[in-house]
């Protein structure tokens, strides 16, 4: 058995691949639970299936969905432009650092006022971040791959002496958080009595926008140059560095506007604990959305699924919630194993297939 | 019986029938080949001819999918690269598999796969080195040496398993005229002492100086037979590609005395950006309206760094070190030079002029989004773009699907015809090309050439450097060569020969009497 | 004072063990031109399947065997993708963090608190109980002393044996390797099991020696560390020795003014390895040339043999 180049790219298999990745994943999934001991086909249904049937799983799903969403997108355009900024997860929190900072230091600004600073703090704060790692790139050479996990750790550790420290709220029963935002501060609820925020029409909206950015404007198509080949956009005249801290500048802002969304809306405060791993998590959505925006949308969903999957495997089933890692970690590997067949043919070894990868 | 034949002195090695297709190509047509022994066999044929295909077949790199191969009497399937040394087969690739971060002792104990061979290796290196005028010090490192010292680690590495054959790909395309003499005299020596050579190359007058006898193949087929020495040039060439060679006689152009230049070069001085390039020294020199300029030269002698100065992808000293038109762009990046009127063809066409994993109409946007307004308040205009893309495919006759067909679907030349159309089509002032026809089948150079010659006529400075001194003998007004980082000042083509320009790609002619000669005409 | 420098000097050599056996196998792995950026997902699955094993059969060394068939079964999984499937290098090696972790959550939920068995430390009669010297030299685990053994080994091998060369040579250019008739896939194979055994070994240290316990994320990004530390080695061995153990010296100290009770508030003091390591980084990788003329040549290139 053997693979043998296409020559070309395989548009069926670009969109069938990550299909087949699902069903083996769901597959393998149940082979978890089986050996787990569970039977496969209930735990599963009660894996996929019921988060969405049960009341409010659709509202659930989407605020789930909205930071992964953002992420995702903002990482499909890094990665289209081989930056491989795997530190959303730092700078989300910092984006909701600063935008909670942002909402604790002015509670008495006109709503008007305070929101939108809120919003440019949680973008600003993302974009630092991820602007440090491009500057460490583009002055000292550095591994965006290392340097932005590196600083995930730091961000972690900024949060934590934050809610510890200066920011904890003094009536909180000495409980790691800052106080509650003030109204104005909150992100507005679209559908009453759910909790459908505001970053859940802004995610996809997002999204969109960088799909046209992507695939329509000259900054985009430089971006996917640079990603595919860096010598031939040196040789058409566009700037590397530049278009490293567009790449960073642009992901990390997403980032940052997902933690602020996350912290003025679900959670409404500060704590230890704001993201259940959204930013590596975002990692997956990109690759399985194809590093398309759009397809990060679709993608979001399902690994929001995994999260609400693993809370319900853990209440209903008595299985920790780490069956989410699993999923997520399976399906990222039968992913890449699946895109082979993008560019590559499945074959059954003849001596003639043999020889053809090795001619020039 | 045929044990015997071996034993008088009859086929070393011989193939018989061998074939081998490739998907839409076959590249060999059951080929016979005989080496006798001290025999140095000339394998003669164009890009593309199947020669390649042939000795990796015989090395061990491919199977022939029919056909046998008779070693010394035996016929024998070579399985690996590493059988086929054990059989007494030794290989010099065109590309050498040599280890640049390696030592040239370490890349010799690479090649032997027996431990017993890699004892006193230091010693039997300096030995062989010695004894056959091939000199290399064991502990260099392989990116600090030339690409002379480089082949000859490759034939140390071979002639250390005493080989009974050795098979040399296209040698003396990376040689100066120098180096090919001190190569020749090895490979004489070697064949006097029983080993045979099969030599690999389309240049015509070395294989009439080396080989005793030849095979001709054409299109993945045996074409001839015949003893080199017995031919002229001409007459090999001619049953080398099947046409009757007279290159139709272009009217060389004549440059206007009061012309102003479109390209003018001064002093220009780049230290190389890569850890193993070569500088470039007080470069010279200008290009005017209507005439083809060509820069001669060995690979590696600063060809890349020059066009990567000339393209802006590597900026220059001084601004003015660079004039286009008249104005000073050394340090300008390569959009304002292509804003300018300055286009340009790069050597490699696969990820640096062309993404292969992206449309022709992609890759047409790529340089020419400024000159042919293909972009909207920083949008890609797609109907603009394609429609660019299309002009090119129908302008320069490039085979392909359409627009949307990816780079890396174009064979070769159809992929450089559609790159040099790119920039041909935005009308440039000045268009630089390096290697315009590398790699590319001969009716797409004949295109290219067209397409170049019209360019001129229409009054655009045009730039080629190429390795091939026959093409810039072809096309070209003025011929210039650069040799270490440093460039001789242009000369007529009419008043140049190519032995003339040969001794000064060589670097001697700049202190010889010959040298002298050269300037005087320029 | 002798006391605190003696128990200073044996912290961080147990704190420095684990980051120098998995950057010991991610060197190995990276000269043969692979880069594996799964390292933290390798620790984290040697460490759980490692404390588990040990758990249940009360045994460390039967745990430290599970440890190193953990690495290497998640390595195997990363050549699999990588090597036969030819899939993105940094994509699979994220892969392998990702479903670490999740893997190494679900497998140890129910081992999370158990005190499990404990590497000993060596006690030679006399030697161990000369002050200073005796604890910090002959008082150590066996891992301490292997991990410098491995490190000789490894050293010895890349550069004093044919076989070193052949894998440093697929490293630098698999093209030419293959041209000369040397299997890249096969050698590279080799190299990252290498690498996932020293991976899943340097876990088995976390949870069997250095905190013999399972807790969640227990390695805490060393994985990712011992990955700078290849770079901050420029992949030469003896680099990595100093790297490890100013990396590992960093680590305890931070522990060290913590529980001393230092001022500073404990989480900046948590963040100095990782913002040392990012320091480091950039230090180190600001002369591009020096870095591009150590790293090997293919490092992350994926190859397509055909045959």
């Amino acid at each position: 058995m053997r693979f043998v180049p296409r020559g070309q790219v395989s548009t069926f298999w670009t969109y069938a691949s990550p299909v087949l990745a699902i069903v083996l994943t769901i597959l393998s999934t149940g082979v978890i639970f089986w050996a787990m001991g569970q039977a496969p086909g209930p735990a599963a249904y009660t894996f996929l299936v019921a988060p969405l049937v049960q009341a409010g799983g659709l509202s659930a799903l989407a605020v789930k969905a909205a930071p992964l969403i953002m992420m995702g997108a903002g990482l499909a355009l890094c990665y289209r432009a081989s930056v491989w900024n795997i530190g959303a997860e730092g700078q989300f929190t910092i984006g909701a650092i600063f935008a909670g900072g942002f909402a604790l230091a002015f509670p008495d600004m006109p709503g008007w006022l305070l929101y939108p600073g809120t919003i440019m703090a949680g973008l600003i704060g993302g974009a630092l971040m991820a602007g440090l790692v491009a500057f460490l790139r583009t002055e000292f050479n550095v591994n965006e791959i290392l340097s932005s996990l590196m600083l995930t750790y730091v961000a972690q550790f900024l949060l934590i002496y934050l809610v510890t420290g200066p920011w904890k709220d003094p009536q909180g029963f000495g409980f790691p958080q800052t106080a509650m935002f003030s109204e104005g501060a909150t992100t507005p609820i679209l559908i009453e009595g759910t909790g459908v925020h505001l970053g859940c029409l802004a995610a996809p909206l997002a999204a969109i926008a960088i799909w046209a950015l992507m695939s329509k404007s000259t900054l985009g198509f430089q971006l996917r140059v640079v990603g595919e080949a860096p010598r031939a956009a040196r040789f058409a005249g566009f700037s590397e560095r530049r278009l490293v801290w567009v790449a960073l500048l642009t992901s990390g802002a997403l980032a940052g506007l997902a933690g602020m969304f996350e912290v003025t809306g679900p959670i409404g405060q500060l704590t230890t604990q704001i993201s259940p791993g959204y930013g590596f998590t975002a990692v997956i959505v990109a690759f399985l959305g194809r590093l398309h925006p759009i397809g990060a949308i679709f993608a979001g969903l399902l690994l929001a699924l995994s999260y609400l999957g693993g809370d319900a495997a853990q209440i209903d089933l008595g299985l920790p919630n780490a069956v989410t890692g699993i999923f997520q970690g399976i399906l990222l590997f039968l992913l890449l194993a699946c895109d082979i067949l993008i560019l590559y043919r499945f074959q059954l070894a003849s001596p003639r297939a043999k020889a053809i990868g090795a001619a020039e | 019986m045929l044990n015997q034949t071996a034993a008088d002195g009859g086929p070393y090695l011989s193939l018989r029938g061998v074939t081998k297709q490739f998907p839409g190509c076959l590249a060999n047509d059951h080929v016979d080949l005989m080496v006798g022994r001290n025999e140095i066999h000339a394998l003669l044929g164009e890009n593309g001819a199947g020669k390649s295909t042939l000795v990796k077949i015989i090395y061990g790199v491919l199977r022939p999918d029919e056909g046998e191969i008779v070693w010394r009497g035996e016929k024998v399937t070579v399985q690996s690269p590493a059988h086929a040394r054990r059989l007494g087969i030794g290989m010099v690739f065109q590309h050498f598999s040599l280890f640049e971060s390696l030592t040239v002792a370490e890349n010799v104990a690479l090649g032997m796969n027996d431990p017993k061979d890699r004892a006193n290796l230091r010693e039997r290196i300096v030995d062989i080195s010695q004894r056959y005028g091939l000199p290399l010090s064991p502990d260099q490192t392989v990116h600090d040496l030339s690409v002379g010292e480089r082949q000859r680690i490759e034939i140390v590495r071979c002639l250390l398993q005493n080989p009974k054959l050795l098979i040399m790909d296209e040698p003396t395309s990376v040689l100066t005229p120098q180096e090919v003499e001190k190569l020749f005299a090895t490979l004489r020596r070697l064949a006097s002492e029983g080993c045979s050579i099969l030599y690999i190359s389309h240049k015509l007058e070395e294989i009439r100086a080396l080989c005793g006898a030849a095979t001709i193949m054409r299109l993945g087929r045996v074409v001839a037979h015949c003893t080199p020495s017995e031919k002229s040039a001409k007459e090999l060439a001619e049953l080398m590609i099947n046409a009757e060679l007279d290159p139709p006689e272009r009217s060389r152009r004549v440059v206007a005395k009061d012309a102003k230049p479109k390209l003018v070069v001064d002093r220009l001085t780049i230290k190389s950006p890569h850890p193993f390039g070569t500088d470039l020294k007080e470069i010279g020199f200008s290009v005017y309206p209507g005439e083809i300029v060509g820069v001669a030269g060995i690979a590696g002698n600063g060809q890349t760094e020059l066009m990567d100065a000339l393209s802006g992808e590597v900026p220059s000293g001084a601004p003015e070190r660079i004039l286009l038109d008249g104005v000073a762009i050394g340090h300008s990046g390569p959009q304002q030079r292509r804003a300018l009127g300055g286009c340009f063809v790069p050597e490699e066409r696969n990820g640096h002029g062309a993404i292969g994993a992206m449309t022709l109409s992609e890759n047409a946007f790529l340089t020419a989004s400024a000159r042919r307004s293909l972009a909207r308040f920083g949008f890609v205009s797609q109907a603009r773009t394609v429609d660019f893309a299309r002009q090119i495919i129908r302008g320069f006759d490039v085979r392909t699907t359409g627009p949307k067909a990816q780079a890396r679907s174009l064979s070769g030349g159809n992929l450089q015809k559609f790159l040099i159309g790119r920039e041909v089509m935005q009308a440039p002032m000045l268009l630089v090309i390096n290697q315009p026809t590398w790699g590319v089948d001969a009716g797409a150079a004949a295109a290219i050439y067209r397409a170049l010659a019209e360019l001129a006529e229409k009054g655009a400075a045009v730039l080629i450097i190429s390795q091939d001194l026959d093409e810039i003998f072809l096309v070209c007004d003025r011929v210039a060569v650069i040799a270490g980082g440093r460039l001789s000042p242009p000369i007529p083509v009419k008043q140049a020969t190519i032995e003339q320009i040969g001794l000064v790609m060589s670097g001697a002619a700049a202190k010889s009497e010959d040298g002298a000669s050269v300037r005087e005409h320029a | 004072m002798n006391f605190f420098l003696t128990s200073f000097f044996v912290s961080v050599m147990a704190s420095s063990t684990p980051l120098l056996l998995a950057a010991t196998g991610e060197l190995v792995t990276e000269r043969s031109g692979v880069l594996n950026l799964g390292v933290e997902g390798m620790m984290l699955v040697g460490a759980v399947t490692g404390f588990v094993a040990g758990d249940l059969s009360g045994s460390v060394t039967l745990g430290l065997l599970a440890a190193i068939l953990g690495g290497v079964a998640l390595s195997a999984v990363f050549a699999f993708l990588t090597l036969t499937l030819l899939c993105n290098q940094t994509a699979a090696g994220l892969a392998l963090t990702i479903f670490g972790r999740g893997f190494s959550s679900l497998v140890g939920a129910a081992f999370v608190g158990i005190k499990g068995p404990e590497l000993v430390k060596l006690d030679v009669p006399g030697l161990s109980h000369i002050p200073f010297f005796g604890p910090v030299l002959f008082g150590q685990d066996a891992l301490v002393y292997f991990s410098f053994v491995m490190l000789a080994v490894v050293a010895w091998f890349l550069y004093r044996t044919h076989a070193g060369l052949v894998l440093r040579s697929v490293g630098d250019s698999h093209d030419a390797a293959h041209a000369i008739g040397y299997s890249v896939g096969g050698i590279r194979l080799g190299a990252v099991l290498f690498g996932g055994a020293m991976a899943g070994l340097a876990g088995g240290y976390m949870s069997l020696a250095y905190s013999p316990m399972w807790a969640e994320n227990l390695t805490a990004g060393r994985g990712w560390i011992a990955l700078a530390l290849v770079v901050f080695a420029t992949w030469r061995p003896a680099w990595l020795l100093g790297g490890a153990y100013l990396f590992g010296a960093i680590m305890y100290l931070s522990l060290y003014v913590q529980g001393i009770g230092v001022a500073i508030p404990s989480p900046f003091i948590s963040a100095l390895p990782y913002i040392v390591t990012v320091v480091v980084l950039a230090v180190i990788s600001r002369d591009r040339r020096r870095v591009r003329l150590n790293q090997p040549a293919c490092l992350g290139r994926p190859f397509y043999a055909g045959a």
